[in-house]
């Protein structure tokens, strides 16, 4: 239990590289990406867990009464998480361009038009 | 050629895992008690009397770093812009009005209300409850496109005016922009939390700057996600390419 | 108690995660991803980070699996001849 999630996001990190590498198709590729980015997410929420403490939200409990778990990790998975969608659309609009230059999204067939 | 990479891939991957592996268990425990950066934050969220410790950690003791995010999502979004308009030799089809299932129609439109009310408030008590500007604005910003669904292309490009939301998607990374030189004009630190009386622990005021820069990014989110959406949307169903190119 | 929860999501969550990577069809993919969206903002709930979840809940199982499904009907669309484009 003590280091099963930091395991569980480093297999989850190279499930999500090892479909980037081996992907045919670039949509399938930027959802691996996705993939990869949400190990991250349980990495950085997995350091700041505290055994027995509530959500650092203190609008329905008293300051002090229970321990908290870090907000720190979590202010910056929450920033994580839009702006990695939104990186995410980039990737697409770029794909879409792609598909409309070379009418191809396999990445082999891109890289034999180019010869 | 092929057989190489896979073997390439297969050694990269296994020296990746076993260095993950080794850096997992140098990892404090989960579920430790030391949290030292964790527990000054809430001092600092309560000194501020914000009772939400991460919309503090996010809009007063790290709004730089929010900053930063910001004009990620911004050039994100610019860029999609830029990448998917109208190229020369495309065109514009209008598509024909679809049939809708009646009981979809139904839920979409009665739903869609709710959802759009919901991220709003989700957005103003960023505060006090879980939730902000980065949550509210994407769910507001979603719940629009419900109409989609429920209705067609046309109706949601009846209440979808482009361009204000383009307009308000750059109001509001200068808004943000404002409120931190607002701080350095009363004479303390750029985007310092300093300008407004931090108010009544648990109320909708609290906070000082932070509902006034949570609802700066609550706008700036849902504008961003409104925009992306419809241009994706532009491509898959209107923009046509010209036959023979 | 909440340990076995913990432990039982995370290990959904690396199912998911498989399942997402393995499934080579995009628009399958964007379901699947979905589901790993949902499941993650199950695990973010109770690793108690709710504002996370939240987060979670509706950009991973709703945003990006559509803005993949818009990709994927635009290129299809490309590839089809005009007559049977819809």
């Amino acid at each position: 239990m003590h280091i099963l999630p930091y395991l569980v996001a480093a297999y989850v990190f190279v499930t999500g590289c090892y479909g980037l590498a081996t992907s045919r198709n670039l949509i399938h590729a930027v959802g691996c990406l996705a993939v990869c980015q949400s190990a991250t997410y349980v990495l950085l929420l997995a350091v700041g867990y505290r055994d027995g403490a509530t959500a650092p939200v203190f609008s329905d409990i008293a300051p002090g009464s229970r321990p908290v778990v870090d907000p720190v990790v979590q202010a910056l998975t929450l920033t994580d998480i839009v702006v990695g969608a939104t990186v995410t659309a980039l990737l697409l609009a770029l794909v879409l361009q792609i598909a409309k230059r070379h009418g191809t999204v396999d990445p082999d067939e891109l890289r034999e038009l180019r010869g | 050629m092929n057989r190489l990479r896979l073997w390439l891939l297969a050694v990269g991957g296994a020296g990746l895992a076993a260095l993950l592996v080794a850096a997992c268990l140098d990892l404090p425990g989960f579920g430790g008690r030391r949290h030292p950066y964790g527990d000054r934050a809430v001092q600092a969220s309560l000194a501020r009397h914000t009772a939400n410790t991460i919309s503090s950690v996010n809009f007063d003791q790290r709004a730089y770093d929010t900053l930063g995010e910001m004009s990620i999502l911004f050039a994100a979004v610019l860029g999609c812009v830029v990448l998917l308009r109208q190229a020369r030799d495309e065109h514009r089809d209008r598509p024909e009005p679809a049939e809708v299932a009646r009981p979809v129609r139904r839920y979409a439109l009665l739903v869609l209300p709710v959802a759009l009310v919901t991220g709003l408030y989700v957005v103003a008590h960023g505060q006090l409850s879980p939730g902000g500007g980065f949550q509210g604005g994407v769910v507001a910003a979603t719940a629009l496109h419900l109409l989609y669904l429920g209705a067609d292309y046309g109706a949601l490009e009846r209440v979808r005016p482009l361009g204000v939301y383009e307009t308000s998607d750059a109001v509001a990374v200068c808004a943000y922009l404002v409120l931190g030189l607002a701080s350095v004009l009363a004479g303390t630190a750029f985007l310092a939390n300093t300008l407004l009386p931090y108010g009544t622990f648990n109320t909708l005021s609290s906070g000082g700057t932070v509902p006034l820069l949570n609802a700066a990014i609550g706008m700036e989110v849902a504008s961003a996600v409104v925009v992306l959406l419809a241009h994706f949307l532009d491509q898959a169903v209107e923009i046509e390419e010209e036959q023979g190119s | 108690m909440s340990d076995a929860v913990i432990v039982v999501v995370l290990l959904l969550v690396a199912a998911c995660a498989t399942a997402a990577v393995v499934q080579r069809d995009p628009a399958r993919q964007a379901l699947v991803l979905s589901v790993l969206g949902v499941l993650l903002a199950a695990l973010f709930t109770v690793l108690q980070a709710p504002d996370v979840g939240l987060s979670q809940l509706a950009v991973g199982s709703a945003l990006t699996p559509l803005l993949i499904m818009l990709c994927v009907r635009k290129i299809r669309r490309r590839g089809r001849p005009k007559e049977d484009a819809r």
